[in-house]
């Protein structure tokens, strides 16, 4: 019972700080149709900036999460201007994945070469470090920081996108790009706004989850694997979609490493293969965002 | 054949044939690092006959790689030592490989299909790292011994021998691979790369040639990992990694996809520049792969064989008005 318990706790934190990391690149896919394999980079410029920042700059917990997303959104926008707006609409995902697999290499070798090749920490406030009782159980005031911080992010999403006139215009594009555009939505100032939500996203997630995901040398690389197998599990373009697969994903993954310890990853790509054999398209295909 | 690139391919495998023996001459010191650019050729050469013909973007190229290379060495441990019946014997065992997971994931596209050649890839480097009694786990399999060459041609410490069997190898492989790609066959599958649904249209089946492909593919693939087994004596858990996909894929891309003597040229202008500088720092060295990649998007989708080949064609053009 215990086994379960922590198992459910780890796995649905992992799968919420997957969501926040992932959400940007279903997104992106959905919207623009690009397979965006640096988007990991993206969370990894935010971890080693926080980590950095409080090390270093003498930051605090919230103050070095702040500066993070806001250094990792001003290196992506000048990004999305030079190298993504050439690939929207591209057919074909071969240029797609050279440009940005290509990118990634270029954002671990800068991060290394400022940073160091070390495993970067960042060191919990004291108030997120204990371990809280909740009932008869006790769970890390970290966990369920997290697991909070998931819950907002998709309420705050949920409510960008139905509430808001910004989120009608996002939904629109998905739907029909060239209709929408014709319509008066300006598609490439919606592109750069929502690549900049998506890859700030991805810094919060990169310094919530430096815990679950280490901060390491080849970070980018590492972890693209299982954001890509959140995306197509989930569907691209797809909110729901991308909560479900990574929870899923995040509680397949955690029980694996608890109950086969030896051959969690064996047991992990399985299950992907399955369901990727059962759903080609992921879970909620509708291409809705 | 024609048009402008036909020249360049004919004159290829004739030209990779006297580049790669006069090599041999002018740098006996090199032999070791040439008999790797020459079994990495062979790989190359297998990715891009299923994504330069058949249009699959695969990131999992090093499983059927590294399946050849750990068939042919557990053989060569217990089984048998002839070479050429180990390269057989890696030949097979890529193709099966190639074939069982092409059969369950060549059914998806794009992402899907991406995320697949992926997780089959780290499927297969579990399956190795776990299987520790036959392939020694992540610490490699070594003591990987060949018998001489037709009974005759021993495996010096040079690497003489290795060097000459893995370019014979690499000449016979181009000369293979443009025969499937100028057959009919070949061509079927450029049109599903092209336009599947057309494809079907013409009363072809689509999912069936890309598998047939993947299965070549797997054979070539699995060739060159026991060329590398052979020529070496060791075989690593990094031949099965992700990143062994990913540098094959960086290779093609560089020489040119869809051209056999692009993946040629990429090898050797890949390896020989990592050769160089290898020496630096590894990141550096990461900064300059990463921006090669995004420059060729960007300003060379063709790659290096898009660059020569006006330059050939103008090349042709004067040698034909002197005439």
């Amino acid at each position: 019972m215990e086994t379960v318990f922590g198992i459910v706790v780890d796995g649905i934190a992992y799968g919420m700080i997957l969501f926040i990391i992932s959400v940007g690149l279903s997104v992106t896919l959905g919207l623009m149709r690009v397979v965006n394999l640096a988007h990991s980079a993206f969370a990894m410029i935010g971890g080693y900036t926080a980590s950095y920042a409080i090390q270093s700059l003498g930051f605090g917990y919230a103050g070095a999460l702040i500066l993070a997303i806001v250094v990792t959104v001003l290196i992506s926008l000048p990004l999305e201007r030079l190298l993504y707006r050439r690939l929207y609409g591209v057919e074909n995902e071969l240029p797609q994945v050279l440009l940005t697999i290509g990118l990634a290499f270029m954002v671990v070798a800068t991060m290394n070469i400022i940073f160091g090749p070390t495993l970067k920490q960042i060191p919990l406030p004291e108030l997120l470090s204990g371990p809280v009782s909740l009932g008869p159980k006790i769970i890390s005031a970290h966990r369920i920081f997290v697991i909070g911080m998931g819950v907002a992010t998709i309420l705050g999403l949920w409510a960008l996108l139905e509430k808001t006139d910004f989120g009608i215009r996002l939904r629109a594009a998905v739907d029909d790009p060239k209709m929408a555009a014709a319509l008066g939505i300006k598609t490439e100032t919606l592109y750069a706004a929502t690549f900049a939500l998506g890859s700030g996203l991805a810094a919060l997630g990169g310094v919530l989850g430096a815990e679950l995901l280490p901060l390491e040398p080849y970070y980018a690389i590492r972890y693209i694997v299982i954001l890509l197998a959140v995306v197509a599990v989930g569907g691209a373009g797809s909110i729901l979609g991308s909560v479900a697969a990574s929870l899923a994903l995040g509680i397949l993954d955690t029980g694996a490493k608890y109950l086969f310890p030896n051959f969690g990853d064996f047991f992990f790509y399985g299950a992907l293969v399955l369901i990727l054999f059962r759903w080609p398209n992921g879970f909620f295909d509708k291409r809705a965002a | 054949m024609t048009g402008k690139g036909a020249l360049i391919d004919q004159m290829g495998v004739a030209l990779v044939a006297v580049l790669g023996v006069a090599a041999f001459f002018v740098f006996p010191e090199d032999l070791g690092f040439m008999t790797r650019i020459a079994a990495t050729a062979l790989y190359v050469l297998s990715l891009d006959l299923i994504l330069g013909y058949g249009g699959i973007p695969s990131m999992g190229q090093a499983a059927l790689f590294g399946a050849g290379a750990y068939a042919a060495g557990i053989a060569s441990i217990r089984l048998v030592q002839d070479p050429i019946v180990l390269l057989g014997i890696g030949g097979v065992v890529g193709g099966l490989v190639a074939l069982v997971t092409g059969t369950l994931i060549l059914r998806a596209r794009g992402l899907t299909l991406l995320m697949l050649t992926i997780a089959v890839g780290e499927i297969v480097r579990e399956v190795v790292n776990k299987a520790r009694d036959y392939t020694g786990g992540s610490d490699g399999l070594g003591g990987v011994s060949a018998a001489p060459v037709f009974g005759t041609f021993r495996f010096d410490m040079y690497g003489r021998t290795g060097y000459l069997f893995a370019l014979t190898v690499l000449v016979i492989g181009i000369l293979v691979a443009r025969r499937i790609v100028r057959s009919p066959f070949g061509l079927a599958c450029r049109g599903v790369k092209e336009d599947p649904l057309r494809v079907v249209a013409l009363g072809g089946r689509p999912r069936r040639y890309l598998i047939v492909m993947y299965g070549i593919s797997g054979v070539f693939a699995g060739v060159a990992g026991a060329v590398t087994a052979v020529t070496s004596g060791i075989v690593g858990l990094d031949s099965v990694s992700f990143s062994w996909s990913a540098e094959a894929l960086v290779m093609l891309v560089l020489g040119g996809a869809g051209r056999l003597c692009g993946a040629i040229i990429g090898t050797v202008g890949f390896m020989t520049i990592h050769h160089i500088l290898s020496a630096a720092d590894p990141f550096r060295w990461m900064l300059v792969i990463g921006a090669m990649l995004v420059a060729i998007v960007l300003f060379v989708p063709g790659g290096i064989v898009a660059v020569l080949d006006p330059a050939i064609a103008r090349f042709r053009k004067r040698a034909e008005a002197k005439r």
